[in-house]
């Protein structure tokens, strides 16, 4: 008997989300299979490879990681424009690192005002990380959902703690909330109930199923992540249909083994290559999970997950 | 094809003895068919009836042994398409590229650099296992002299590639200890390379350029007796590779063809120009199916991203990952420095053991074992809470070891603090931060 190529039959479709307004937009989703099963359906959009910066001098880099970036490292909104225009990101994320209440805690208003020159550095969709303590991100985020109206930002992370108040602001200024659940495919459907249910539309919606690092929990988001392309695909469930972003460059650098030097370690080889190896085979870990913005932080292993995709998606 | 309840029953005795465990045949049966019970629980079954079930019962993915010696692994066994569905059960094994004009010197100092690839982690050693020694043509003696330099120099797994039959031949004798992988049959040496792959026991690689001819050659080599079959689908691109993974798999367990149902072997040696191109495609294979993975070359910056994904994607989803219960000195810990207190789930462990690494204050850390819960749903469970805590603290020696009598726990579990302290006499309990990421400021903080 002739090999048929065994196909699955697909009931859903990822949404089409457009990030950022007027011509500084990027769109993903619109995937109607899993990811680069291109044999059996459509994927309209290549997911995205973001680029981060932080709003202040990083603390804790790896060498390997600041030397692409010495130059513009300590002015932000230069460093935004150096990653959009010489390295071609398509989508900049601001980790609001300086707004971090247990560091250097920089006032609202300070952080929106910062926020607003990055947004008008660059001509690409600009994506604002808070550090993940409620009361503060709800406060900044706020803030640069004012100062920033009608940008079509994308707001992270926005759990359930701050869902109101995020997304309300989101709402008001017309931006989109980056809805962010700890590893858990019902919390995660859940939340985007409670974010409908305030009126935030799907178009206004991404999902961020908090991203492991390499060795550090990379398998947890990544099985999730392969249930809710399935819920969404083959399952009907219209609440887990939403594209997903994942913070990956900031879980692989600030794990031990990015920066470990060689001779404290010397069969991990060089810390610059090893690190940016891990970075991007975590990225192809989530590229083949769903991703579909996918935010870096090296420039070579960004390269690296854009030569991937191109070859998953190469006809012939 | 699997066998339904009553299949099976037809082919059992009928006689209702009851010496299996069951009240009668059919309900035997009925427990077969959904995996609860063995027929070897049947001491009446034929010969010819045990043959037809272990042929309907074998795996839809043919599990094998390779190799032999310390770096043995096995392959197939596989019976889902998504981890999250059950577990993946044979993580591929990763090997490396030696053409047969390397001259011996070469391949032995580069076997002792290899061997050295081997990291420690949750108490596993990661290290890949094979060695892939290529003929090129020529002297047909120089794949035998390679594979006995493997076998006597390392403990590396071997597969020898040929398709020239007399060169296999001296190869597999001259390693035939470490039980070779034979790569690989084709179209034109089919009969020959099945003969030999029988004679010697050996699992043996099939390459066709499609599913079409890999179907053919498997049929055939199965009605041969050949039973150990490794297939490569002979795709080099990453697109089509990726979906040749993706469809062996689904034949093999949403179509249950024997025909297609073995592991793959794979190249990114093949398929790159650079070995950090190489190792993404790796990376590729050991998230979406392959069996083997070969590189063009071993080195640490490659191996450990890799090894650690294997670990990764290839944990069991149904048991979480722990560490030994213990104290773990971090940066050298005297007897002022502070001591903490966290569980045995290795996430936890890690995220913490690392947080303190890079805080450089010298810290004892206290790993007590929930059973490989975190912080949070360990004390839900009962498992991390004052009582337990304080005997483990009493008995674990660390009062030995430190003058003061403070106690760091975890920021989510600061509802244990009077049991604790009432626990562990005249102790101090301090609540640490909630996220790891706020130990570096709280032990720099602390004052014994």
């Amino acid at each position: 008997m002739a090999f048929e190529i065994p196909k699955i039959n697909y009931t859903g479709k990822i949404k089409e989300i457009t990030l950022g307004a007027g011509s500084k937009n990027a769109t993903v989703g619109g995937r109607d299979c899993y990811p680069f099963h291109l044999f059996e359906g459509n994927m309209p959009h290549r997911p995205i490879i973001a680029m981060e910066i932080w709003d202040m001098e990083p603390e804790g880099w790896p060498e390997a990681a600041i030397e692409p970036f010495k130059d513009v490292i300590s002015d932000p909104p230069i460093w935004a424009k150096k990653c959009a225009e010489e390295y071609g990101a398509q989508i900049i994320v601001v980790q609001l690192k300086s707004t971090d209440p247990n560091g250097k805690d920089r006032p609202v208003d300070e952080a929106a005002e910062l926020a607003k020159k990055i947004v008008d550095a660059v001509n690409v969709p600009v994506v604002f990380w808070g550090t993940g303590v409620n009361e503060k991100d709800e406060q900044v985020l706020r803030k640069i959902a004012e100062v920033c109206e009608g940008e079509n930002l994308s707001l992270a992370p926005v759990g359930e703690a701050v869902h109101k108040g995020v997304g309300a602001s989101a709402l008001a200024y017309r931006h989109t909330v980056v809805a962010s659940t700890p590893i858990d495919i019902n919390l995660a459907k859940q939340l985007n109930i409670l974010l409908g249910n305030l009126g935030v539309q799907d178009e206004h919606l991404l999902v961020d199923p908090t991203t492991g690092g390499l060795g550090y929990g990379i398998e947890y988001t990544y099985s999730i992540m392969e249930r809710v392309c399935q819920a969404g695909l083959t399952q009907e469930d219209d609440k887990l249909q939403i594209p997903m972003i994942n913070n990956l460059g900031n879980e692989i650098w600030k794990c031990k083994e990015a920066g470990l030097p060689k001779d404290k370690m010397p069969i991990m080889g060089e810390p610059a290559r090893r690190a940016i190896l891990m970075e991007a085979v975590g990225a192809v870990c989530y590229l083949l999970a769903g991703s579909d913005i996918l935010i870096m932080r090296h420039p070579e292993s960004i390269k690296l997950a854009q030569e991937m995709i191109s070859d998953l998606i190469a006809e012939g | 094809m699997a066998l339904t309840g009553i299949q099976i029953f037809k082919l059992l005795p009928k006689t209702n003895c009851k010496e299996c465990g069951h009240p009668t045949c059919l309900a035997f049966a009925m427990a077969l068919a959904t995996g609860k019970a063995d027929l070897s629980s049947c001491p009446y079954v034929s010969d010819e009836a045990k043959e037809q079930l272990a042929e309907a019962s074998a795996p839809p993915v043919r599990p094998m042994q390779i190799g032999a010696g310390d770096r043995s692994f096995k392959l197939g066994g596989e019976t889902v398409l998504f981890r999250h569905e059950k577990t993946f059960i044979s993580p591929p094994g990763l090997g490396v590229l030696v053409t047969s004009d390397t001259d011996e010197g070469t391949l032995a100092e580069r076997l002792k650099v290899w061997d050295t690839f081997q990291f420690e982690r949750v108490g596993l050693n990661l290290r890949p296992e094979l060695v892939a020694i290529k003929d090129l043509g020529g002297d047909s003696g120089r794949l035998a002299t390679l594979a006995k330099k493997v076998v006597d120099e390392s403990d590396f797994c071997l597969a020898l590639m040929s398709e020239d039959v007399e060169t296999m031949k001296a190869g597999i004798d001259a390693s035939i200890e470490r039980r070779p992988v034979i790569y690989a049959a084709t179209k034109d040496n089919v009969d020959d390379m099945g003969a030999l792959a029988k004679e010697k026991g050996l699992p043996l690689a099939v390459k066709a350029s499609d599913m079409n001819g890999l179907m053919e050659l498997t049929n055939k080599l199965t009605d041969m007796g050949v039973k150990d079959l490794i297939l490569d689908s002979g795709s080099r691109t990453v697109r089509r590779a990726f979906e040749d993974q993706t469809w062996l798999r689904r034949e093999a367990i949403v179509k249950k063809n024997r025909a297609l149902g073995f592991p793959t072997i794979t190249f990114p040696c093949e398929m790159a120009d650079n070995l950090d191109k190489e190792t993404v495609i790796a990376a590729m294979f050991i998230a979406k199916y392959a069996g083997i993975i070969i590189l063009s070359d071993f080195i640490g910056e490659s191996l450990f991203p890799l090894l650690v994904e294997r670990l990764n994607i290839y944990t069991d989803p149904q048991r979480p990952m722990t560490v030994e219960q213990g104290i773990y000195e971090i940066n050298g810990p005297d007897e002022n420095a502070p001591v903490c207190i966290t569980t045995n789930f290795s996430l936890t462990y890690f995220i913490v053991s690392s947080e303190i690494e890079a805080s450089r204050v010298p810290t004892w850390l206290l790993i007590m074992d929930t059973e490989g819960l975190s912080v949070m749903t360990a004390w839900a469970a009962g498992k991390f809470v004052g009582d337990a805590v304080g005997i483990f603290v009493n008995k674990s020696g660390i009062l030995g070891k430190v003058r003061h009598k403070k106690l760091i726990i975890p920021g989510y579990a600061a509802a244990i603090s009077g049991d604790l302290e009432d626990e562990v006499k005249d102790s101090e309990v301090l609540v640490g931060p909630r996220d790891a990421a706020h130990i570096t400021k709280f032990l720099k903080e602390f004052k014994a």
